[in-house]
């Protein structure tokens, strides 16, 4: 009898153990069972990206559709290439979109918005945005108010 | 000057001894596995007494440093205007660091040190020695379902751990100094990445459980059979295991999120 007791105190204590790790993937780092079939591809240029990172997010009217995957430089251009993965039912972007990095709030973490435009068509997976607008850079905003730019 | 000389060598001959010793009786106990129907019992026993039995200082201990980091995080972070960030600076505390360090530690004093006692005990009194002559190697029938337990028993204690001490900093922070709710956990979520920060955690927790169980059932196994040196036996495991802890912790780090 003792010997159940304990044995059933472990079970729920190993219980306790595999809720608790649920618990943090799910409600703490929001993990949710999606796979990579379930996005699409895009990519967009810019010349300065200031500080978005793989993993930032990709926003559109301020509701979250997608992550950067990966920041690289095109040599030819000399600018920055950024992979962006979009959520696949967000698969109506119209062509002309442009891709806008911000910040949220003053100081807050750097994430891309994409502004809608009014084509028809829209983009598809492997498509480059036509117009993009860089960071907002603080330092040179200053420095060009002070020199009267 | 040539007894130094022969003291310093007898210091390392010894160390190098202890750690062939200890690789030794690991291997011992890792090959002899015992047979599921004698051993599921035992494992399960050792496992309530070393996991069940710490849950209730790893719990209360979560949630009070829970607490502190949501009060702490508020203070400061308030001076920016950011206390919305301190779900965020909560979760990743407690989930990259102080879930895991500060369970393996806890661990170490509450079950660790109970291990090397009752081994050392059971070695003073040759109970042992008795169940060799009878045939039952100590290895398997004592050794092993202790060893097994810690390294089991270890993540699942830091899991909880991490959610209590979230909770705590929850009721800190939104309950009782009135942070949006929905802002603790959106931030909490948009920046605790489950692979880079919560399976690296579990990690580290597994290396450590390991590590301190090790130390544990070593020490009691190879303590001088009195009680003088079972003494200084669960002083060593205490010491070792917080150490190792420690400086495996920041092996650990570096090699996890020293990329950035």
């Amino acid at each position: 009898m003792a010997q159940r007791t304990t044995e059933i105190v472990t079970g729920l204590f190993i219980i306790a153990g595999l809720a608790a790790l649920m618990f943090l993937a799910l409600q703490v780092s929001g993990l949710s069972p999606k796979s990579d079939a379930d996005t699409y591809t895009l990519y967009a240029n810019f010349n300065d990206v200031g500080g978005i990172t793989p993993r930032g997010k990709v926003a559109m009217a301020g509701v979250t559709v997608g992550s950067v995957k990966s920041v690289t430089l095109d040599r030819d251009t000399f600018q920055a290439r950024v992979e962006l993965t979009i959520d696949a039912n967000v698969d109506n972007i119209p062509a002309d979109s442009s891709a806008v990095i911000r910040t949220s709030g003053l100081l807050g973490e750097q994430y891309i918005d994409i502004s809608i435009g009014g084509d028809m068509d829209s983009l598809n997976a492997g498509d480059t945005f036509y117009s993009t607008q860089s960071a907002m850079n603080l330092e040179r905003l200053i420095t060009n108010f002070a020199s009267g730019k | 000057m040539m007894d130094r000389i022969a003291s310093l060598g007898r210091v390392g001959l010894d160390v190098v001894a202890t750690v062939g010793r200890a690789g030794r009786f690991l291997a011992g106990v890792l090959t002899g596995v015992p047979r599921p129907s004698v051993g599921f019992p035992l494992l399960v026993r050792q496992l309530y007494s070393v996991g069940v039995l710490s849950l209730a200082i790893i719990v209360v201990s979560g949630l009070f440093i829970g607490m502190v980091l949501g009060l702490q995080g508020y203070t400061i972070l308030s001076d920016y205007g950011s206390e919305a960030a301190i779900g965020q600076m909560i979760a990743l505390t407690l989930v990259r660091e102080l879930g895991p360090v500060v369970t393996a530690l806890l661990f170490a004093g509450r079950a660790g040190s109970a291990l090397t006692a009752e081994i050392g005990l059971m070695k003073a009194t040759e109970q042992l020695s008795s169940m060799e002559m009878m045939g039952v190697d100590p290895l398997r029938r004592v050794i092993a379902p202790r060893l097994w337990a810690g390294f089991i028993a270890m993540p699942i204690l830091a899991a909880i751990f991490s959610v209590v001490g979230i909770w705590g900093g929850m009721l800190v922070g939104v309950e009782w100094l009135g942070v949006f709710e929905g802002s603790f956990w959106g931030n909490m979520q948009s920046s605790v990445s489950f692979t880079q920060d919560v399976l690296n955690g579990v990690i580290k927790t597994v290396v450590f459980g390991f590590v301190c169980s090790w130390i544990a059932v070593f020490q009691g196994y190879d303590c001088v059979p009195t009680s003088a040196g079972i003494s200084s036996a669960t002083t060593k495991t205490v010491v070792y295991s917080s150490l190792a802890v420690l400086g495996l912790d920041f092996v650990l780090t570096a090699v996890m999120f020293g990329d950035f």
